[in-house]
C-alpha cells in the first residue's frame, strides 16, 4: 500500500513539473531573449544572452508599450471601478428586494453569460459612431462593462443570497434605509467575490483584443494587445525589442494574479456560489 | 421586510447595470439582424433591402464550411482536453498525496490564461517557427527531423497548432474552476467512500463527478461556446491562412466587415454565430436537466 502511493505520488510529481515547465520556460525564454541584439536572437534562440542589452525593454516602452500600457491601464481601472460598483448594486438589488419582475430582470441579465461578443461587433461599431464614441476610451470602456457585468452579477448575487439576513433585518429596525444596508453590512461581507470577480474581470478586460482592434481606430488610444500587434510590423527587423515588449505587457496579469490568488479562490469557493 | 419591498428603491439599484447590459448586449443583436437583410458598407449607411441574400450567400460560399468544421475541431478537442483532462488534472490535485502543492501547481497552470493572447499569439509563432523555433528544435534534439516542419505554413496542420496553443493557454483556467468546485464537495463524501473500501478511480466516478456535475457543466459551455467564438487567436497566428484553411467564423465575419467592406454579409455571418452558440447552450443546459433526473 505504501509503496503504491509512492510511485503514485512520484507519478503525479513528474507529471505535474513537466506540465509545469512546458509553461513557465516558454515565458522565461521570451524574457530572456528580450535582452538579445537580432544577430544573437537568430545565432543563439536557445541559449542564454551573452551581454543582456537592458536597453531593449527601455526601447520597447519608448516604441510604444508605454503609451499602450497606460491607454490599458485607465480603460480597466475605469471599467473595473463601474463593473464593481453597479455589479454590486445589481447583484444587492436581486438577492434582497422582492417585487413583480424580478425574475425577469435576473433571467435577462444571466442570459447576458451566453451572447458572444462577436455577434454585437458589426453595429456596436455602427452604434458607437452614432453615439459619437467611435475611437475614444468609452468606446472601449461602455461595451466591456455591459459583457462583464452579467458574469459579475451572477457570482456576486449567489455569495449575497448567503450572507445571513439576521444581521440586515436588525440595521433596518434601527432605523437603516437599504443603502446604509448595502454600504455598511453588504459591501464588508461580500468582500471575497468582490474581489475574486474584480479580479477576473480585470483579467477579461486588460486583454481584450477583438473590441479593441475594431473600435479604436487612432493608434494613440490603442491599448496593449493590438498596440503590440502595430509593434511587429513596426519592429519587423528587431526581435530582442519586440519581445521585450512582449516581456513588458505580460508581467502585470501575472503579478496580479499570484498576488491574488488565495483570496481568488477563496472568493469563489466560499459562500453561495454553487459548484 | 418592508424596505425590500420597495419596488422604486430595487429599481434604483438593478437598473443601471441592466440598462447597460440591454443596450450593449442585447440591443445591438437586435440590429444586427435587421443589418443583415440590407446591403450596406462603413461609411454608407443608406443601405438597400436585399432580403436572404447574404444567408443564401452564406450557405453557397465554401469558406462557411471550412470555417465551421475548424470551429467544430476547436470545440471537440477543447472538451477532450480542457474537460476531460481538466477533470483528472484537478481531482489529482485534490489528492491527499500531492494536495500540499496544490497551490503552487494550480497557479502555475492558471498563469497563461492570464497572459494576453497578443503575447501568448507571438510567442507561439515563433515556436512554431520551421527555422528557429523550440518545437522543431525539440524534434530534431530527439532524433524525429522527419516530422520537423513549418507547423503554421502549412495548411494540413496550421489549424491543430493553434487549437493546441489555446489548450496551452486555457486548461488550467478550467482546471481552476473544477478545483473551486470540489472545495465545496463535503470531506465526509470521501471519508465514507474511502472506509467503503472504493479506489481512486471508483471515488472519481461515483463521487467526484456527481458532486460537481454543474461545474462541469459550465466549463464545457464556456469552452464549446468560446471554440465558436474563437477570433483572436486565428486573426494573430494567421489570419485565416495559408489559404482559407485556418478560417473560423470569427475571422470571417472580421474579413467580410473590415476588408471587403460588406457590413451586410458580415452581420449574416454573426447572425449564425448567434444562432449557433444560442443553440449549443440551450442543449447543453437541456443535456444537464436529463441527466440530473436519472
Amino acid at each position: 500500500m505504501r509503496i503504491t502511493e509512492n510511485i503514485f505520488r512520484i507519478f503525479v510529481l513528474i507529471w505535474f513539473i513537466a506540465y509545469s515547465i512546458a509553461i513557465i520556460y516558454p515565458l522565461i525564454w521570451l524574457a530572456m531573449n528580450g535582452l538579445k541584439s537580432n544577430s544573437e536572437f537568430f545565432l543563439n534562440t536557445w541559449s542564454f544572452p551573452k551581454e543582456p542589452i537592458w536597453g531593449n525593454y527601455v526601447d520597447a516602452w519608448n516604441a510604444g508599450v508605454g503609451k499602450f500600457f497606460f491607454n490599458s491601464l485607465f480603460v480597466t481601472a475605469v471599467s473595473i471601478t463601474i463593473i464593481v460598483l453597479l455589479g454590486s448594486m445589481a447583484a444587492y438589488g436581486l438577492s434582497r428586494f422582492k417585487f413583480k419582475g424580478v425574475n425577469v430582470f435576473l433571467v435577462i441579465i444571466l442570459s447576458g453569460l451566453m451572447l458572444a461578443p462577436q455577434v454585437s461587433l458589426i453595429s456596436l461599431y455602427k452604434m458607437l459612431q452614432i453615439m459619437g464614441i467611435y475611437n475614444t476610451y468609452w468606446a472601449l470602456i461602455l461595451p466591456y462593462v455591459a459583457f462583464q457585468l452579467p458574469f459579475a452579477i451572477f457570482l456576486m448575487r449567489s455569495y449575497f443570497l448567503a450572507i445571513p439576513k439576521e444581521l440586515e433585518e436588525s440595521a433596518i429596525i434601527d432605523g437603516c434605509n437599504t443603502w446604509k444596508v448595502y454600504l455598511h453590512i453588504i459591501l464588508p461581507m461580500g468582500k471575497p467575490i468582490i474581489i475574486a470577480a474584480a479580479l477576473l474581470a480585470t483579467m477579461n478586460v486588460w486583454n481584450e483584443f477583438a473590441f479593441a482592434l475594431v473600435f479604436i481606430e487612432d493608434s494613440a488610444l490603442r491599448t496593449i494587445p493590438v498596440g503590440l500587434m502595430n509593434l511587429r510590423s513596426q519592429l519587423n527587423t528587431n526581435f530582442g525589442v519586440q519581445l521585450a515588449g512582449l516581456a513588458i505587457s505580460a508581467v502585470p496579469m501575472i503579478v496580479v494574479f499570484i498576488v491574488f490568488q488565495r483570496s481568488f479562490v477563496r472568493g469563489l469557493s466560499e459562500g453561495g456560489v454553487k459548484g | 421586510m418592508k424596505s425590500f419591498q420597495n419596488t422604486k428603491s430595487a429599481l434604483f439599484y438593478i437598473l443601471p447595470a441592466f440598462l447597460l447590459i440591454l443596450t450593449f448586449v442585447f440591443i445591438p443583436i437586435i440590429f444586427n439582424l435587421y443589418y443583415s437583410f440590407y446591403s450596406w458598407s462603413a461609411f454608407n449607411m443608406d443601405g438597400v433591402f436585399v432580403g436572404l441574400k447574404y444567408y443564401i450567400k452564406l450557405f453557397k460560399d465554401p469558406v462557411f464550411y471550412i470555417a465551421l468544421k475548424n470551429n467544430s475541431l476547436f470545440a471537440i478537442i477543447s472538451i477532450l482536453v480542457q474537460v476531460g483532462g481538466g477533470l483528472v488534472i484537478a481531482a489529482v490535485l485534490e489528492d491527499k498525496v500531492i494536495r500540499r502543492w496544490q497551490p503552487v501547481f494550480r497557479t502555475i497552470f492558471f498563469i497563461p490564461s492570464v497572459i494576453s493572447i497578443a503575447v501568448v499569439g507571438l510567442l507561439w509563432q515563433l515556436l512554431y517557427n520551421p527555422d528557429i523555433g523550440l518545437i522543431n528544435e525539440a524534434l530534431r534534439a530527439l532524433g524525429q527531423s522527419e516530422l520537423a516542419h513549418a507547423w503554421l505554413g502549412d495548411s494540413k496542420t496550421a489549424i491543430y497548432a493553434i487549437v493546441a496553443m489555446s489548450q496551452w493557454q486555457y486548461t488550467g483556467y478550467i482546471v481552476m474552476l473544477f478545483l473551486i468546485a470540489m472545495h465545496k464537495v463535503p470531506g465526509e463524501f470521501y471519508e465514507a467512500a474511502t472506509i467503503d473500501g472504493a479506489n481512486r478511480i471508483q471515488t472519481f466516478f461515483h463521487i467526484t463527478i456527481p458532486q460537481i456535475r454543474e461545474m462541469i457543466l459550465v466549463g464545457s459551455m464556456i469552452t464549446v461556446i468560446g471554440a465558436f467564438k474563437v477570433f483572436d487567436e486565428v486573426y494573430i497566428m494567421t489570419f485565416g491562412g495559408p489559404g482559407r484553411s485556418t478560417e473560423v467564423l470569427g475571422t470571417m465575419l472580421y474579413r467580410a466587415a473590415f476588408r471587403n467592406d460588406e457590413m451586410g454579409y458580415a452581420s449574416a455571418i454573426a447572425t449564425a454565430i448567434f444562432l449557433i452558440t444560442l443553440g449549443l447552450s440551450l442543449l447543453q443546459m437541456r443535456l444537464a436537466k436529463s441527466g440530473k433526473e436519472d
